[in-house]
């Protein structure tokens, strides 16, 4: 079980690196606004009724 | 001569349509463009535009279960304001180049089509290089080419759109972002804590149970030990902090008894931890945590998103003033004139500052100030105030003083200081915090000696599990997730609250303090009555659909439009309009213009204008040729629900007043209709007059919440206990109010009380249940029972069934609409 000195170390690592992620996209606003970018996927440049006039135009 | 009997209006019409812009249900033959519908002027524009550039896909994406949207209110402004060197070098940023950027606030956003309307306002004005729009926040980041277009062209984009834009004071936008990331940030990283110093504690009281070597147990330990700090030091800050704060201020609050939780479980696992022997609770500790910063973080986030709809205070008195200097013209800075100088204000304009008319005479609408949508007649030595507005006619103006010194300014300063001073509210779990706290420690104590009596060596180890166990986890969390849960339910149901403590303190009786125009009316004239020839309501209605005038508009309501061809129409000044129509000239106003024009009125009219004038309605006489024919009563009719309303509210045991800008004689009637006492109805209140006797109430101990809707009411709402603000008017007392609805009416203010009630219930209930949690906590730490693991059982458990029973109460009722 002598593993388990050098795998706690590992797993502890690994999650720093959860956390340092976590503290990137923090910082760098991805969860400023979770509401507006999720509706904002559904305004899909094909989809959109204006889409085939301005090809036309 | 017709000598009829008064003939009421049928306003409803036979056929129903939806207005194309906004789906609000109208008269299908009102205002028809195309075959389409539209509800309001306003609604055609915004759809001509919206078709015009190419945007009609708002429509497909429009999300028809969602409230309809804001009517568009435009404010009419240039916003010349905001291409000022002043307001740029504050609000935008630029990369030295031509590109600029700026944040603005933008109302009437309500659905994800808004998001895509505005996100393309570079096709209505181009020059725009992006917009992104932060729908939870109402504000859009704007990126635009300074070479190519002006901020102020943006705005009157926006506004076309139907999304008036307002400055945001951006340095407060940033701190209040970088406060929400950086609890998310804590709460994060406790999270990850937590679960790691959970796994740890699985190895430890497995070996507990089965036999551990002493150095693994040394190693997961030190291990959750090294996890533990900065997680207590760090993320548990959040609460040292405010535990210091309350112990240094000795205001109870919760955050107490947190911290002395924390504290003693860290000291008593981190000596553990040293000695390698004794418990340690770490896994307790961050959970608990982890758990109350999830609390802290719904409180926070909820909190933020009312403050930001209430950035809304408009610029609400103009910023530049047209300055007349040695018969020359220029603007210049409204608050930097000086008094003695002439200002000149055009139709359509805002009255920059408080001052005395010397030439020139204007109909001007004061609703700003007194709420009364009827524009009033100023000619020569009148004075008028900062923020009123001229609606037609011109006027030359001595400044009597500017900024800040006017009435409105003093008015905004009022209404900031009366917030100021306002005692905070002091929240029901934060009563209970200050008992918690003496009664843990007591039982601490108690339990401290108990021991020292029993058993020495376990005294110690006894009391810190008590602490640790009665720390209030559930407690802690149990408020803020009933209050959050609550404040979105009410979201839904159209009612925002500012904060929970509101709530509070809405759920018991007290004084309603009522605004009567605009809250308890509809606040626009109606047409309330028609004697006399009735054949020429559709010349009537032909005429003033070339005019602006509300008591115009109330005509433009009441009957349907028609293609009658009217010509040579001329807009008197003291309020008439006289134009030919069908070879016949029609002439209407005020019983005194036409009485004047035709020198004196039929005895019958007069008597019907005296009989209307005495009930606080507004006669109009209506003539043909030289010859009266009939008499129009308009009156502001009382809002449909407000009797009902009002007596559910008694039910619940309120009290009632209406304090109102408009004459008694209206005030009275409309108390009667409502069935108040005749003392409890006041008219003639000036803004000042009506935060006098709002304090007046409140000194005598009362209870005080006060319901209006536009400025005139916003200093009064500020020295309420609570402030309510009802949707259709103006947002610009939003600032001041701590609540307001986005629907229309007063049924939200009803489900406001009722709501609010049925939230303390469910606080009670959390506060009720997780004390209780922490009395079999005690019980057991008392007896010396209580071991870590048990501890690290109960703790979430708790927790879990605060949650649960937070989520499952109802409280606000969304009506359908």
């Amino acid at each position: 079980m002598t593993i388990i000195f050098l795998i706690l170390p590992i797993t502890l690592l690994l999650s720093l690196g959860a956390v340092a992620a976590f503290t990137w996209a923090t910082r760098g606003g991805q969860f400023d606004d979770l509401q507006t970018p999720a509706l904002r996927a559904l305004h899909d440049p094909c989809a959109a009724p204006t889409a085939s006039r301005d090809t036309q135009s | 001569m017709t000598n009829a009997a008064p003939v009421l209006i049928a306003t409803a019409p036979a056929l129903e349509a939806e207005c194309a812009h906004c789906g609000q249900t109208v008269a299908a033959r009102d205002a028809a463009v195309e075959g389409r519908s539209f509800c309001c002027s306003g609604c055609r524009s915004v759809y001509e535009i919206v078709q015009a550039s190419g945007l009609s896909g708002y429509y497909a994406y429009r999300d028809r279960s969602a409230p309809s949207p804001a009517r568009p209110r435009g404010v009419g402004g240039r916003y010349q304001e905001l291409d000022e060197a002043a307001f740029q070098a504050e609000y935008c940023r630029g990369d030295g180049g031509g590109e600029q950027s700026v944040e603005l606030v933008v109302e009437g956003i309500h659905c994800s089509a808004c998001v895509w309307l505005v996100e393309r306002v570079g096709r209505v004005v181009p020059g725009v290089t992006s917009a992104r729009l932060d729908m939870s926040r109402n504000v859009v980041a704007l990126g635009w080419d300074s070479r190519q277009t002006t901020l102020s062209a943006i705005a009157r984009g926006l506004e076309s759109l139907g999304y008036p834009p307002h400055p945001l004071g951006e340095r407060r936008a940033d701190a209040g972002r970088a406060r929400d990331r950086e609890l998310l940030l804590r709460l994060g990283i406790a999270g990850a804590a937590a679960g790691n110093v959970m796994l740890m504690a699985f190895a430890l009281y497995s070996g507990a149970f089965s036999g551990m070597e002493a150095a693994y147990q040394a190693l997961f330990r030190w291990t959750s030990f090294a996890i533990a700090t900065p997680a207590v030091f760090w993320c548990g800050a959040v609460f040292l902090r405010g535990g210091w704060a309350a112990l240094r201020t000795r205001s109870p609050h919760m955050d107490l008894p947190v911290s002395i939780g924390i504290l003693t479980g860290y000291v008593g696992g981190a000596v553990s931890t040293l000695r390698g022997q004794g418990e340690i609770y770490f896994d307790s500790l961050c959970t608990l945590i982890f758990l109350l910063l999830v609390g802290r973080y719904l409180q926070q986030s909820h909190h933020r998103r009312s403050t930001n709809q209430s950035d809304l205070l408009l610029a609400l008195a103009p910023h530049t003033a047209h300055l007349v200097e040695g018969g020359v013209e220029r603007d210049v800075p409204a608050r930097s004139v000086s008094a003695g100088a002439t200002v000149r204000v055009a139709a359509g304009d805002r009255i920059p500052v408080d001052g005395l008319v010397l030439r020139g005479s204007a109909s001007v609408d004061t609703s700003l100030l007194t709420g009364e949508p009827m524009p009033v007649e100023t000619s020569v030595s009148d004075r008028v105030y900062a923020g009123t507005a001229c609606q037609s006619g011109e006027l030359w103006l001595k400044v009597e003083s500017a900024g800040t010194a006017t009435r409105l300014g003093r008015l905004m300063a009022s209404v900031e200081a009366t917030q100021r001073q306002r005692p905070p509210i002091v929240r029901l779990a934060d009563r209970v915090a200050g008992y918690f706290v003496v009664g843990i420690l007591a039982v601490a104590a108690f339990t401290l000696l108990l021991w020292l009596e029993l058993d020495p060596r376990l005294a110690i180890d006894h009391t810190v599990a008590l602490l640790v166990v009665t720390c209030p986890c559930a407690l802690g969390m149990a408020t803020p997730l009933a209050v959050s849960v609550a404040l979105g339910r009410a979201a839904n149901a159209g009612i925002l609250f500012k904060g929970g403590e509101f709530m509070e303190e809405l759920a018991q009786p007290g004084v309603i303090v009522f605004d009567k125009t605009g809250t308890l009316t509809l606040g626009q004239p109606t047409l309330l009555g028609w004697i006399g020839d009735a054949t020429l309501q559709p010349a009537l209605r032909a005429i003033e659909g070339h005019c602006s005038h509300p008591l115009a508009r109330a005509i433009q309501r009441a009957f349907p439009e028609t293609d009658l061809v009217v010509e040579d129409v001329e807009e008197l000044a003291q309020g008439g309009i006289s134009a030919l129509v069908a070879g016949q000239r029609l002439l209407a106003g005020s019983p005194a213009l036409v009485g004047a024009k035709l020198g004196g009125l039929p005895a019958w009219a007069s008597r019907l204008v005296e009989r209307h004038a005495s009930i606080g309605q507004t006669p109009v006489v209506i003539a043909a040729g030289r010859a009266v024919r009939a008499v129009a009563a308009f009156g502001d009719a009382l809002r449909p629900e407000a009797r009902d309303n009002l007596r559910r509210l008694r039910e619940l045991g309120f009290r009632f007043e209406i304090l109102s800008g408009d004459h008694q004689l209206v005030v009275d009637r409309v108390a009667a209709e409502l069935g108040l006492p005749a003392g409890a109805a006041r008219g003639g209140q000036s803004p000042e007059a009506k935060l006098t006797r709002i304090s007046e109430l409140r000194a005598s101990g009362e209870r005080v919440i006060m319901v209006g809707d536009g400025v005139n009411d916003a200093a009064a709402m500020a020295a309420a206990t609570v402030g309510i603000a009802v949707h259709g008017g103006a947002e610009t007392c939003l600032k001041a109010a701590d609540i307001f609805a986005t629907r229309s009416g007063l049924e939200p203010v009803t489900e406001a009380v009722r709501g609010s009630r049925r939230a303390r219930a469910a606080i009670r209930r959390g506060i009720v249940m997780s004390l209780g949690y922490n009395l079999v906590g005690i019980a057991l730490a008392v007896g010396g029972l209580l071991s870590p693991l048990l501890a690290a059982i109960m703790m979430p458990l708790s927790s879990i069934s605060v949650v649960s029973l937070a989520l499952r109460a109802k409280t606000f009722e969304r009506k359908a609409p």
